[in-house]
């Protein structure tokens, strides 16, 4: 019984990981070992357990994944039940992740899913080297910027400004708002990461502090009175903490009294709520259009069975249902993603003369450099106070400065262009010392 | 398209060759832009810039601002800038820290300047917000107060706001609320 139910369970993925045909990715090869190994194998790091999160484990273990893991932050809460379908009202208070692992788990044979309740941020990067592939269930533009900046660090480009194929951490991005969402496909180094494209995501609408303070017309414009101005009146250096109830409770009866004061109606607990953590609308079928698009791609660019989605999907379900796919390019001198300029340098170099082989690198042609690593600011021209704190770092081997890393990245900025043509710029740098034998710097792999 | 199979070995080969090192980028866009604006400010003659944090903690600084004209001239106004890791697409947060009698600043130091919200663009660099503050400071704006009293004597009593501004600034008390000296 239970061989004939897991036979008919992977028999129409069989079908399409079997078979060889026309429309498949250059890289597939039919076969049982293709469908064992995304069932063993495969590792998939789910980010996010909430509307689109629910959706993405179900739709990843239903289509043969079998090592999931997803992280989330956040626990249940009442207002999440309408659409987080793998939870319950007794779950009201449980680390999301925690909750939906186990209920697909005990749903899906044979599937194994780690929870994770922690921030991002808390993982050591190693943590995410793990997958082969991340797929991202978010709803904040910070969160998907961190996750991208961690994936585009393991990417590593050969002397020809090729992307190593073995370095390549692919993402899988869905997002969506009301009635719209996107899916997306991040290639570091193939095809545009986030940063490349950020200017796609609108800013927030931010109403004027004077119009708060002195000519509110909108419920919202009173929400944001009494978070903005008047706690702090009344709360003297005490931060606002907007998953604290009290808080929000305070801010709510503020916005009341504000509202009634100026004769505007419609101020609610939950408009507060929306306001106050900018809570966008969610609608259930919206999340799982998007997901299931993401958790399709993620099967065609693991398995190679079908072309993938190039690279950017939009949905509009505003008036019945449309949907377009946009191919983005690069930013080819992208900070993040980019392959930066190759600089070969002897290690005794000081920082004073590889400021000044910058001045004359034909592809760079830099003045006024100011050189950061890895957080690190080894020198700045500008201002003065931080110019004075980094000069002592001129006459010190660049070598020593990155902690004898024998290859790694540095960014810079400066002016570039010849006369009255200069622009300011920053540029990443793929710094190589020559002749340092990586073998023997074993030792920095983990601590630089 | 790449193999993925094939990538967690590679991955490993690397590895157990010495080849492989943590992930470069842990600078984020936003830090590397910050850090491009921090060093082609061009600050007005009396402003000044200090990082609290030390030389490698670019995302809070503070900014202090001494008109040389105007009803402000002489005092001496400490701002806190904290810029957030996805800047600049979202703007910096800018509290003043000195307590000031200002239509635009109230008197939690929250400032009404319309480039630190609704006008914000991500092609804006913290220069412009400097000159923003600065231009507060010799041109107040009583059309869009956040100190609704002060604005009103601005605007219906230039005299008084004058010297209820030069009170405040020498440690006094103005509508009975009491200032810290600042010149």
């Amino acid at each position: 019984m239970a061989d004939s139910t897991s036979q008919s369970r992977s028999r129409d993925l069989d079908k399409l990981l079997l078979r060889p045909g026309n429309l498949v990715g250059p890289t597939f090869e039919a076969g049982t070992e293709l469908r064992d190994d995304l069932k063993e194998y495969v590792r998939v790091l789910v980010i996010g357990a909430g509307g689109l999160g629910c959706e993405l484990l179900k739709d990843l273990a239903f289509s043969g994944f079998r090592n999931l893991e997803v992280i989330d932050m956040d626990r249940i809460e009442v207002t999440n039940l309408n659409r987080q379908f793998l939870f319950r009202l007794e779950d009201v208070g449980k680390p999301k992740a925690e909750v939906a692992a186990k209920k697909v788990m005990e749903r899906v044979n044979g599937v194994d899913i780690k929870p994770h309740f922690c921030r991002i941020e808390d993982k050591p990067i190693s943590f995410y080297s793990d997958f082969q592939i991340i797929v991202l269930g978010l709803d904040s533009v910070e969160a998907r910027s961190y996750i991208n900046s961690v994936a585009c660090g393991f990417l590593e480009y050969d002397s020809d400004d090729n992307p190593r194929e073995e370095t390549i951490k692919p993402m899988v991005d869905g997002g969506t708002e009301g009635f719209k969402g996107h899916a997306r496909i991040i290639m570091p180094g193939v095809t545009p990461c986030f940063e490349c494209t950020i200017w796609l995501f609108p800013p927030q609408v931010k109403f004027p502090l004077c119009t708060l303070a002195e000519t509110p017309r909108t419920a919202a414009h009173c929400i944001e009175y009494a978070h903005l101005i008047k706690w702090d009146e009344v709360h003297s250096g005490k931060t606002f903490d907007p998953d604290d109830p009290e808080h929000m409770q305070w801010v709510y009866s503020e916005a009341v009294k504000r509202a009634e004061l100026f004769g505007i109606p419609g101020v609610t607990y939950s408009l507060t709520q929306g306001v106050v953590k900018n809570i966008i609308p969610a609608i259930a079928s919206t999340n799982a259009i998007i997901s299931a698009a993401c958790a399709l791609e993620t099967l065609k660019l693991v398995s190679g069975c079908s072309k993938t989605l190039s690279n950017y999907l939009t949905y509009n379900g505003v008036e019945g249902l449309h949907t377009k796919v946009t191919e983005f390019v690069r930013d080819k001198e992208c900070l993040v993603c980019g392959p930066g300029v190759l600089i070969e340098l002897e290690a005794s170099v000081t920082l004073k003369k590889f400021i000044g082989l910058l001045e004359d690198h034909p592809k760079l042609l830099l003045t006024r450099v100011s050189v950061t690593y890895r957080g690190k600011n080894l020198y700045m021209q500008a201002p003065p106070v931080l110019e004075e704190m980094t000069r002592s770092n001129l006459d010190l081997p660049l070598f020593e400065l990155m902690s004898k890393s024998p290859r790694d990245i540095v960014h810079v900025t400066g002016a570039a262009g010849k006369g009255d043509t200069k622009q300011s710029c920053s540029r990443k740098l793929r710094v190589v010392f020559k002749g340092i034998d990586g073998v023997t710097d074993m030792d920095m792999a983990g601590g630089a | 398209m790449i193999k993925l199979f094939k990538v967690k070995e590679k991955q490993k080969e690397a590895n157990e060759n010495g080849n492989g090192k943590g992930p470069c980028n842990k600078q984020t866009a936003g830090e590397l832009r910050l850090h491009k604006d921090i060093t082609e400010l061009n600050l007005p003659r009396t402003c000044t810039i200090s990082f609290p944090g030390g030389k490698d903690k670019l995302m809070n600084f503070e900014i202090t601002i001494k008109p040389y004209d105007g009803y402000y001239a002489g005092g001496k106004f400490l701002f806190s800038f904290e810029v957030p890791s996805i800047y600049p697409h979202e703007p910096p947060k800018v509290k003043c820290k000195t307590k000031v009698y200002h239509p635009n600043i109230d008197l939690e130091g929250s400032v009404c300047l319309n480039v630190l919200r609704e006008d914000w663009k991500p092609v804006l660099n913290i220069n412009t917000i400097v000159y923003g503050l600065y231009h507060l400071f010799t041109e107040p704006n009583p059309e869009d107060p956040l100190n609704t009293d002060a604005a009103a004597v601005l605007r219906d009593r230039p005299e008084l706001f004058k010297s209820n501004v030069r009170k405040a600034m020498y440690g006094g008390c103005v509508d009975n609320i009491s200032f810290a000296r600042c010149v």
